[in-house]
């Protein structure tokens, strides 16, 4: 059954599991978490004194993580209607991704203050052939925005087939691709992701580094015209060198019903051991937001301005890779 | 002169609780509730009649009582009484086909509800994540009750038609779920431990008998043309909603859950390749049209639906010991 006297009881240490990550100077919650635990656990003082405040950052770490427990046995969490459980995304799933943000790729984020108040639509490139690139993005917006911005990612179909995968894209906040779904997200006042070269991009060869593929149908053009959201141009340089693709098995693609087999340097020659991406360095800028509010009504329906839009999206994209990757000193460092 | 109500389905709970509805009702002058088995508790004023939809005797109650509402209920997801899968079509599909067709030849009816399901949108990764009453399904729906549904919903367009005149109103209800209801979901969480698909976990929606049984009394007094969801606000995931219920889950890959389904399904649990993929993909809908042109707005929310449920039938001793642990190590730490 669920628990009545969490609801009672259990603010304070809810509140407190959420900030751990995000807001180190918590003094006051911690020296109450201190006298709280003295009498029970019977340290006296000067044990106390002598563990000192990284025994008290254990003790509240220890407490957080029994709540987050508590709340997961009883169910006792909030999923919106596209399955996302914050609780489980911020917690768990993003979490072994922060290391790869910080200190594997050591991304450095550009342009985070033309990210609009409310919905937004972030238009990117997509390389690297497993979707790196969008994770690295929603943890920019949620670790480094300063309004810890939750990006609602737009995947292919294929994904949502895919056993595990889909369910925790889902629960991360991910949903399908598709008007409906992206229009009621932007609706609601969501920031969403989508990567409009799809596996054109992602699956694309080392030789074709950096260089735009087709951006679709402009399904996310005619999403944003219909809710009026701005469209953020996104550029993401890095990505391509973490699995550079030499080449693409198609008969194994085939066999296996999925879009590209990547064969890169190290996969699948070293077995798992070529699952390690090469820790290039990253850049994510976030441009100026293109509005789409000033258009009349039905302009979704309209294909050429569409189509100009979407191109336009594109370009602004193509030249801010260009001028990233100019700037960059090497691949690595 | 008042309303002559015929309510087919009666034997099933939510059929008996209408009919006692609209016993009450003051424009209802007369009831007449249609089932093939007696049921189970008492109709009240309202007149039984013991009768096969599938028998063209309908069309001599529809007359002779002068019936200008008929409300559907019959059409249902639990195989009913002995029979199997191939007699739950026939009284799902082929009374269906009956009814209307004692409908059409009616001069006095003036309205139609039928009771459908959300299952007509069937379930599967290529569908967006809340269905209107507009989306067409990706993958049609290919066996068991939801097909049943919708070629049922494919008749009644086909009535539609031909008595423009009748207002026809196409109920679509996510699991309704609470005490007396009798689903392949209910049973679910009736199971002391909860089969969920490894890898998946579906989004579910519910509707507490209370909110399905008012928006059927509306639209059986009111005019509501066009087909409407009709679900509970939000959703639970089937993993969440199983551990709201104390119940452990048992994660079993697709594939075998099917084998296992033809087998279980002769111990009682009805694990049908339908029910599979709804406990696979899941699926959620949009309720605005409910609210905004039907005009009504569920009292309870899916979770809300859910935890009366819950609190109706006997919770499961799975995960009691462990929460209890994990209190006792919570409070010792604060």
């Amino acid at each position: 059954m669920r628990l009545r006297e969490d609801e009672v009881r259990g603010g304070d240490v809810m509140s407190d599991a959420r900030v751990i990550p995000f807001n180190p100077d918590d003094r006051g919650r911690e020296r109450a978490a201190a006298r709280a635990g003295a009498p029970e656990t019977g340290l006296t003082d000067a044990v106390r004194e002598a563990i000192g405040a990284r025994g008290r950052v254990l003790d509240r770490k220890a407490a957080g993580a029994l709540a987050f427990l508590r709340r997961r046995i009883s169910g006792d969490y909030e999923v919106d209607e596209f399955g996302c459980d914050p609780d489980l995304a911020d917690n768990v799933l993003l979490a072994p991704f922060r290391p790869l943000y910080n200190t594997w790729f050591r991304v450095e984020t550009r342009g985070l203050e033309n990210i609009p108040e409310g919905a937004g639509l972030v238009v990117g490139n997509h390389s690297g052939t497993i979707p790196l690139d969008a994770i690295m993005t929603m943890l920019a917006l949620r670790d480094h925005h300063p309004e810890q911005r939750r990006l609602r990612p737009l995947g292919a179909d294929l994904v949502f087939g895919l056993p595990f995968v889909g369910e925790y894209a889902r629960k991360a906040g991910a949903t399908l691709a598709c008007g409906p779904d992206a229009e009621r997200m932007l609706t609601s006042g969501e920031l969403v992701g989508v990567w409009p070269e799809g596996y054109k991009g992602i699956g694309k060869p080392f030789s074709e580094r950096y260089k735009l593929q087709r951006f679709g149908r402009g399904g996310f053009v005619a999403a944003a015209l219909k809710t009026g959201a701005p469209i953020i141009p996104t550029a993401i340089v890095g990505a391509e060198e973490t699995y550079p693709v030499l080449g693409n098995s198609r008969t194994l693609a085939r066999v296996l019903g999925v879009p590209y087999v990547p064969l890169t340097p190290t996969f699948p020659w070293l077995g798992a051991l070529g699952l390690v991406p090469l820790p290039s360095k990253w850049f994510i800028e976030f441009g100026r937001p293109i509005p789409t509010d000033q258009y009349p009504e039905g302009a979704a329906d309209d294909p050429a301005l569409v189509f100009d839009l979407a191109d336009q999206v594109r370009e602004v994209i193509q030249q801010t890779l260009y001028r990233l990757l100019m700037q960059r000193r090497s691949v690595f460092t | 002169m008042g309303r002559v109500v015929l309510v087919t389905g009666v034997a099933r709970h939510l059929g008996s609780a209408l009919v006692r509805e609209l016993n009450d009702a003051p424009d209802v002058d007369r009831v007449i509730g249609v089932d093939v088995v007696a049921p189970r508790s008492d109709l009240g004023r309202a007149e039984f009649v013991r009768a096969d939809i599938r028998n063209p005797i309908i069309a001599k109650v529809i007359g002779a009582a002068e019936v200008d509402t008929v409300v559907h209920l019959s059409v249902t997801s639990g195989p009913p009484g002995t029979g199997g899968r191939a007699a739950m079509k026939e009284l799902n599909v082929i009374g269906t086909m009956q009814l209307l067709a004692a409908c059409q030849k009616a001069p006095s009816l003036r309205r139609l509800v039928v009771k459908s399901s959300t299952a007509v949108y069937g379930a599967s990764p290529g569908d967006p994540a809340m269905f209107t009453e507009g989306t067409q399904p990706k993958v049609a729906p290919r066996s068991g009750f939801a097909k049943d549904a919708a070629e049922v919903e494919a008749y009644v367009r086909g009535f539609v038609r031909r008595r423009s005149d009748v207002d026809t109103t196409v109920l679509r209800f996510a699991n309704i779920i609470g005490a007396g209801i009798d689903s392949p979901v209910t049973g679910l969480f009736g199971l002391p431990v909860v089969p969920t698909i490894l890898g998946y976990d579906a989004r579910l929606q519910f509707v507490h008998p209370t909110d399905a049984l008012a928006v059927l009394r509306r639209a059986a007094t009111e005019a509501h043309r066009g087909t409407y969801n009709v679900a509970g606000d939000g959703i639970l995931l089937l993993s969440q909603a199983a551990r709201r219920a104390g119940k452990p889950t048992l994660p079993v890959a697709g594939l075998a859950a099917k084998v296992a389904g033809q087998f279980l399904r002769r111990g009682g649990l009805n694990l049908s390749p339908e029910l599979i993929s709804l406990l696979t993909h899941g699926r959620a809908v949009d309720t605005t049209k409910l609210k905004t042109e039907f005009g009504y707005t569920p009292t309870y929310s899916t979770a809300a639906a859910f935890e009366e449920f819950l609190a109706e039938v006997s919770p499961g001793p799975g995960l009691g010991l462990v929460t209890t642990l994990v209190n006792r190590a919570g409070s010792a730490n604060e």
